[in-house]
């Protein structure tokens, strides 16, 4: 079933474009050599190339230029071995040249193609139009003082990456799919840490709504939301809004509108009305960027391998659902951990352990997968334990909290607290004959027909001997004694 | 072409020029004798003509990303007509 | 010979010598500076005591054996560049307060080399015009006057300050911008000599822009010879400027004795414009003789779309321009006029500080990249631009360098040609081609007119050629052998 919203006059479909500003990893600026670092004491991570001083003039970062490619290779898009840059032309106070260095006419990356997962499983394809390189702009803020806004210009110049989608988004829960994988794969690539509270990844949203079967009506665009959940909100609220014009014989115009998380709506721009014709020509400052073709084959043969391949990697390699290879490759790091632990083991085991017991033991104590509760060598050699039969899952558990609380390697866990498994016949035959000596009225009822007490007989043995027993051993034994 | 009194308040603002109803008039006058003037363009042929952008005729050299700039707040500032600490100052803008 | 009568290379020579210190050639062009900039007006900022401190630091690098040619050789700085402790206007009110924190690399070459700095030549404002009245610090006087006149001439623009302050020798030579003629124009109306060398050879970085894809800066001199020692220390790739080109600097001075011999040199047809001076005209072909008589291949050419060059030249430049003065908006520095929000603060700022041609240009540039008239304005003289270059191109695969006049005119009376804008951009006329082109072209003073004003001829040459331009303008100004002396001049 599709995603509808119903108005009054029957349901609507919601058509959604984004364009993600991913601001590129890098030491230094888009143009100067400034800081490219988040954050920092006011202007301190200004050139007068980022001020926008008489007589300066912009030198690309060819690392900036990587990144943009790396990014594009990942979004399997195409590689424009020329482009160009042009300048925006706008005032603001946060944009010290008067103008924006971007790319217009001829972008870096071309056509590409995004693969999202929905909840119910369905696979689908969102495209990438386009991605260009453009310098970001400095920081206004407005409550520092009560007549005057204040400027800092920390981030003006740092390198962005524009990624813009095809109108293919059709829903709330695919707008957030795609911004979630579209995170992941510049998380993988390196080439944008993907952090929202930082505003290191915004997104402008393009929204309209539509009947069945009709052409695509007039567009709204929510400026710079700055959250996965917020972008959702706002494609719903900005349709809702559209519906209610259209249906109360309204017209929607084409504006720029901003999102208000607290009350859940959007509302008009008033500030950027006027700007909307950008002059636009090529950069003359800057010359065409011719890339080599063997440059980019380099780029192409050191990417790192991505979620998608990744993904479909785990499962044959190592046996895995695709539900859990999914959770496994979402960050890298947890892929790696993963790998590093499921190598020669069994992959299936070291699944579960990851999504379970560890990552569970990682929310509570607030760690990390960079800081993980326990370390992959010493998880690894809990699963050895496991699998040379030395001790059993039930205990394993045991164990693994024991490790988490103070650090200790599994082996001297269980050799300090004499955890081994006991696979000695003799010893569980005794623990068993006297489980049913001493119950003999349930052996009785289990006789009678009542199959169930058989758990309660294993479990009885497994207490008795302190939850070390073989369980395989174990079971049997009862079998073979209760006839 | 040639330009009315509104499009040339139109590119006044969008050029973000302070003009009163006399600088508009003398500027319309002056804009489009010059507009008159390079109207002769029209006659030439460019046709598979490519557009020349720039001056030099090369590819784009990159530089290696290296921290090498920045760190110069008062000097970035020492010319700011209004500064609240090391922030520029303006009046206060409404988005 | 009076101190004021010498040449670089004179200087230098002299410096060397030690015939003279460069603190007694300092003072003496100080106390010069003091006498006739109230009059000539060709100093936006003057900076005496730098430039004595500079003296005496060059006494001690002739004293020491590291002296460059230009160690101690006191010269005029277009205050376009902009200059490190030293307020740069632009010739606008714009930028009255600004003082740079920085050094444009040309000026810190020349700095380095050991030049002195007397101070910083007035020029149109932004560099957008043919006569420096545009100014926002008030006009300069030419100090050439027509003879038997009083009357005040321009000195040609938009380096009108530089060529003023060489011409009447209170500056030994100056540093220029060309941007369709800044260097070359002004050169010709004062007697000097000027090269705007090939778009890329010399760093854009801290000169204050006009057009970013034709300013070009370069040197003016009194003679060829001192154009070469000025270029060979501005000149070089700067890693600073995307545009500057990664090439050696040759030895120019190197070139001047190089002759004309064999050499092929076009006489484009369509420079025989109508309107031109008929005096002009006649330089002209005294121009050829003369590097006929010294050997060189005389060759008829075409370049059939100079006259486009004017109108690509008003597109392109006011365009280029409208985005390069977007900054001046009173917020980070130079002038702010208070608002009651930020778009009346940049409205009134902009009003206030900018004069009538720059807005002029601005208006226009802004109109031609908006919205429904790029394709018709922009882009249609970026393709013509194209076919200019290819012009050059062509007639380059069949000559050496290129012989024109410099100018339609000599210099003209203040509030002369003033009637409207298009009027005064014909100045430009044989000047812009070569900038739209990007090649180098020189300016050399080759007679004077009926009424006793100098007249230059212009040599244009292959990019990066600046070589040949110098060695065709040598020959030229040995012909002309131009010894005239302008009437308002140091003594």
């Amino acid at each position: 079933m599709s995603y509808t919203l119903e108005g009054r006059t029957g349901n609507w479909e919601v058509v959604v474009g984004l364009e993600v500003h991913a601001q590129v990893i890098s030491e230094s600026k888009l143009f100067s050599g400034a800081s490219a670092t988040y954050g920092g004491a006011p202007n301190a991570h200004v050139s007068f190339i980022d001020a926008g001083f008489p007589g300066m003039l912009p030198v690309i970062n060819k690392e900036c230029v990587a990144q943009a490619v790396r990014t594009g290779l990942g979004l399997r898009a195409q590689i424009n071995l020329f482009s160009r840059f042009d300048r925006k032309n706008y005032f603001y106070a946060d944009l010290p040249q008067g103008y924006q260095i971007s790319q217009f006419a001829h972008p870096i990356v071309g056509t590409g193609d995004v693969e999202i997962e929905l909840q119910d499983g369905t696979i689908k394809h969102v495209g990438i139009t386009r991605l260009h390189l453009e310098q970001d702009a400095g920081k206004s803020m407005h409550d520092q003082h009560p007549a005057k806004s204040v400027i800092d210009l920390n981030r003006a110049g740092v390198a962005l990456m524009e990624i813009v989608s095809e109108p293919d988004i059709r829903s709330p829960e695919e707008a957030g799919a795609y911004l979630r994988k579209l995170r992941q794969i510049l998380r993988y690539l390196g080439t944008c840490d993907g952090n929202m509270e930082e505003g290191s990844m915004r997104a402008d949203v393009n929204v309209s709504v539509r009947k069945a079967g009709e052409e695509f009506r007039t567009r709204c665009e929510i400026k710079n939301v700055n959250s996965i959940r917020f972008v959702m909100h706002a494609v719903e609220a900005e349709a809702m809004r559209q519906i209610e014009v259209w249906e109360s014989g309204g017209e929607v115009v084409q504006e720029t509108r901003l999102y208000d998380p607290s009350k859940g709506e959007t509302r008009s721009m008033r500030s950027k009305e006027d700007a909307h014709d950008y002059r636009y020509f090529p950069e003359p400052d800057l010359l065409p960027l011719i890339l080599e073709q063997e440059w980019v084959e380099g780029l192409k043969s050191s990417l790192p391998e991505l979620p998608d391949e990744k993904r479909a990697r785990f499962c044959t390699e190592y046996g895995i659902p695709f539900y859990d290879a999914g959770v496994l490759v979402a960050e890298q790091a947890t892929a790696d951990f993963y790998e590093t632990l499921a190598k020669g083991r069994d992959g299936k085991l070291a699944a579960n352990w990851v999504t379970g017991d560890f990552f569970a033991a990682m929310n509570r104590t607030g760690k990390s997968i960079e800081n993980p509760p326990v370390s992959v060598d010493a998880l690894g050699q809990m699963l050895d334990l496991i699998t040379d039969k030395t001790i059993n899952g039930r205990i394993a558990k045991d164990v693994f909290e024991e490790m988490v609380e103070t650090g200790k390697m599994p082996a001297a866990i269980v050799e300090e607290k004499g955890l081994k498994q006991v696979t000695d016949t003799g010893a569980i035959d005794e623990a068993v004959t006297k489980v049913l000596t001493d119950n003999q009225d349930k052996v009785a009822e289990y006789k009678s027909g009542k199959d169930k007490l058989f758990g309660f007989f294993v479990g009885q043995v497994m207490k008795a001997m302190q939850g070390k027993g073989n369980p395989a051993l174990v079971n049997e034994a009862v079998k073979k004694q209760l006839g | 072409m040639s330009l009315d009194a509104a499009t040339v308040r139109r590119i006044a603002k969008l050029a973000r020029i302070r003009v009163n109803d006399e600088e508009v008039s003398t500027l319309q006058n002056e804009l489009n004798a010059i507009l008159g003037y390079v109207e002769q363009l029209g006659e030439v042929n460019v046709e598979g003509v490519e557009p020349l952008s720039g001056g030099a005729q090369m590819a784009l050299r990159q530089r290696e990303d290296k921290l090498t700039d920045g760190d110069m707040a008062e000097k970035i500032l020492a010319n700011a007509p209004d500064r609240i600490g090391n922030f520029f100052a303006v009046p206060k803008v409404v988005e | 010979m009076s101190i004021f009568d010498l040449s670089v290379a004179g200087a230098a020579k002299a410096l060397k010598a030690k015939e003279i210190s460069a603190v007694e050639l300092t003072t003496a062009y100080n106390a010069a500076v003091a006498e006739l900039n109230p009059r000539l007006n060709a100093f936006i900022t003057t900076t005496p005591e730098l430039a004595l401190g500079q003296a005496k630091a060059a006494d001690a690098r002739i004293a020491d054996g590291s002296a460059t040619p230009l160690t101690g050789v006191p010269i005029a700085m277009k205050d376009l560049f902009c200059t490190e402790g030293v307020r740069t206007t632009a010739a606008s009110k714009i930028l009255e307060p600004f003082i740079p924190p920085y050094e444009s690399t040309v000026s810190g070459k020349l700095k380095e080399a050991g030049a002195v700095m007397l101070g910083k030549a007035n020029l149109d404002e932004f560099a957008m015009g043919s006569s420096n009245i545009t100014s926002g610090y008030g006009s300069v006087e030419n100090p050439w006057k027509r003879q038997g006149s009083d009357a005040k001439l321009v000195p040609g623009g938009s380096s009108g300050g530089s060529a003023a302050a060489v011409a009447a020798r209170i500056a030994l030579a100056a540093t220029g911008t060309d941007t369709g003629g800044s260097i070359r124009q002004p050169a010709a109306f004062t007697g000097l000599a000027g090269i705007k060398p090939t778009y890329g050879r010399c760093s854009r970085w801290g000169v204050v822009a006009f057009a970013s894809s034709l300013d070009q800066p370069g040197p003016m001199a009194r003679n060829v010879e001192d154009n070469a020692l000025l270029l060979n220390a501005m000149a070089g790739f700067d890693e600073k400027d995307s545009t500057s080109a990664e090439r050696e600097v040759p030895d120019f001075t190197a070139a001047l004795s190089r002759g004309v011999k064999g050499l092929k040199i076009g006489i484009p047809a369509e420079y025989r414009l109508e309107g031109t001076n008929p005096e002009i005209l006649a330089l002209w072909d005294k121009g050829i003789e003369w590097l006929k008589a010294q050997g060189a291949e005389i060759i008829d050419i075409s370049l059939p779309h100079t006259k486009y060059g004017l109108p690509v030249y008003y597109i392109v430049a006011p365009a280029e321009a409208s985005s390069n003065l977007a900054r001046y908006d009173g917020v980070r520095y130079g002038k702010r006029v208070d608002g009651e929000d930020l778009i009346d603060l940049y409205e009134r700022t902009r009003a206030e500080g900018f004069g009538a041609e720059v807005k002029r240009r601005i208006m226009i540039g802004t109109y031609v990249l908006s919205h429904g008239y790029y394709d018709a304005y922009y882009l249609k003289a970026q393709k013509v631009r194209n076919l200019i270059l290819k012009d050059f191109t062509d007639a380059f695969a069949k000559v050496d360098a290129i012989l024109t006049p410099t100018a339609p005119s000599a210099a003209f009376g203040l509030g002369e040609k003033m009637d409207d804008p298009v009027t005064m951009y014909l100045n430009d006329v044989f000047t812009v081609p070569a900038s739209l082109a990007g090649v180098p072209a020189m300016s050399v003073p080759a007679g004077l007119s009926a009424d006793g004003l100098p007249l230059g001829l212009q040599v244009i040459g292959k990019h990066f050629d600046e070589e040949t331009v110098f060695a065709v303008s040598a020959a030229i100004e040995t012909a002309a052998n131009f010894t005239a002396l302008p009437e308002v001049r140091a003594k």
